[in-house]
């Protein structure tokens, strides 16, 4: 089945063939796959998907690879929770996480859209992938070249800090080290994608890259049993996964596999120290002003987004709204979400919760509706987040009437 | 001759500067703009400049020294 018109515009409508590129050449908009939905109407199906692998392949037909998956096999179909402690916690009915914390094989939801960009690359006859990232799109694209036997340049500015690097060098990536502001290191990988004929996963690639984000989508709607939750909860960098989670919710609604009307509202959540996208809800204009990141969520540090616009639209659209929190919310939001469900994510997910929490109290959510609040990283990578606030509770010499003495303290002071 | 293509971002205080003019004339660079919107305190340009790649390098450097935000076309290149 031919499934792709190719790419569009998404400003000026301009079609092209799928090749790899990125930029409208008229109007320099970016370019969107488009599919033929007249054509997947006939063979996707709820029972279709079901018989796909227990991963993000499982819904291959509305993603644009058409030939054999070249890498990550694993990826995605993460567990989506119901959080029943941290609903009782918020003071809500219906909760539930969708836990991306724990994607394979580099624990964010990176690994969705790097292992269609690879795969896509392959396809296209690349031998070289590259991406300039300081965390979890390095460390995704460095494992995925791997295992596709793929040469992988990371571009890197070079003051990152050692721990950072190890996770992304571990997989023996060319990584370049790039001494400069962030601005100049930003130019320098656009002026590197523009030259050299590599496959650069959020440049030229983008179009490709960028609708692996759908899969997390689609897995939320079958997860629930075919239907959407009233608010979704989105932490937001560059402004995509908002937009492609609600593309993958219409994209389901279009080929008839949800049940019912659709009525989710989604709600982007930013760092109140990098915010542009939530300012641009709460100011309700579509101008984005872009600002210098200053924010402990350094996964969300995105201060000029490019899809900042599509987010606000997919936000306006669906009737949602935006929450900003403080970087003592974000760490309170991961020790809430690790405490009540015992999952541990990066700050990113921080954002997220204390977002939903900020959402509740505000009366944008109402406490008996249901939510799925998104986790797209592990705590486990950036720990640093909760470095000085966690500590041991009890301290003793090595003997038993010590410990003794200790649990009878802790137990008088619980009382 | 080399070309780039930018997307330059203009704050409030610039709004009413000629700074397209200053750009072309100044630098002696070839300049296409694809697509602006520009507000009464907020303004952007998505353009391709075209001169030699030191006038472009000071056209670029000149841009932020006077306060415009100047990105690549594709904005955030580099992702957390």
């Amino acid at each position: 089945m031919e499934k792709l018109n190719g790419l569009r515009c998404r400003e000026c409508g301009r079609r092209y063939p799928a090749n790899p590129i990125h930029v409208c050449e008229f109007c320099f908009g970016p370019l969107e796959v488009d599919y033929r939905y007249d054509a997947l109407k006939t063979v996707v199906t709820r029972a279709s998907i079901a018989a796909g692998p227990p991963s993000m392949w499982r819904y291959r037909d509305l993603l644009p690879v058409e030939g054999d998956i070249a890498v990550g096999h694993h990826v995605g179909f993460t567990p989506l929770i119901r959080a029943q402690n941290l609903a009782e916690e918020l003071g809500c009915r219906e909760v539930w996480i969708k836990n991306d914390s724990v994607c394979h094989p580099s624990w964010s939801f990176k690994d969705r859209v790097v292992a269609v960009a690879v795969t896509k690359a392959r396809e296209f006859g690349f031998d070289t992938v590259a991406c300039a990232s300081t965390g979890n799109l390095a460390n995704s694209v460095a494992a995925h070249a791997a295992e596709g036997r793929l040469k992988s340049y990371i571009f890197i500015p070079a003051d990152l800090e050692q721990g950072k690097v190890l996770a992304t060098l571990v997989y023996n990536p060319t990584l370049v080290a790039v001494h400069g502001t962030y601005d100049e290191v930003n130019r320098l990988c656009s002026e590197i994608a523009d030259k050299y004929r590599w496959a650069f996963v959020n440049v030229n690639f983008r179009p490709y890259y960028s609708e692996g984000s759908k899969s997390y989508g689609f897995e939320i709607v079958e997860q629930l049993g075919w239907r959407t939750p009233e608010h979704i909860i989105v932490p937001c960098a560059g402004g995509s996964l908002i937009t492609k989670i609600w593309k993958a919710i219409k994209e389901f609604k279009a080929l008839g596999l949800i049940d019912g009307p659709v009525t989710t509202r989604m709600h982007a959540a930013q760092a109140a120290g990098c915010g542009p996208i939530v300012t641009m809800i709460k100011n309700d204009t579509d101008v984005l002003v872009p600002v210098r990141p200053n924010t402990i969520a350094k996964s969300l540090a995105i201060g000029n987004p490019a899809d900042g616009y599509y987010a606000y639209k997919t936000v306006k659209e669906s009737g949602g709204f935006g929450a900003h929190v403080a970087d003592e919310e974000i760490v309170e939001g991961m020790l809430v979400l690790a405490r009540t469900e015992g999952i541990f994510t990066e700050t990113a997910g921080g954002v997220t919760v204390a977002a939903t929490r900020k959402l509740i109290e505000t009366g944008v959510i109402q406490r008996t509706e249901s939510i799925v609040i998104c986790i797209t990283g592990n705590g486990l990578k950036t720990p640093d987040a909760l470095h000085g606030r966690l500590e041991a509770h009890v301290n003793i010499k090595p003997s038993l009437s010590a410990f003794d003495r200790a649990l009878a303290d802790l137990k008088s002071h619980a009382v | 001759m080399p070309r780039i293509r930018l997307r330059l971002t203009f704050p409030t205080e610039l709004i009413q500067e000629p700074i397209v003019y200053r750009l072309v004339k100044d630098f002696d660079l070839v300049i296409n703009i694809r697509r602006a919107d520009v507000k009464a305190d907020h303004g952007w340009i998505a353009l391709e400049l075209e001169g030699d790649e030191g006038a472009l390098e000071r056209g670029v450097r000149w841009l932020k020294d006077r306060g415009v935000q100047v990105d690549p076309i594709e904005r955030d290149v580099i992702v957390p």
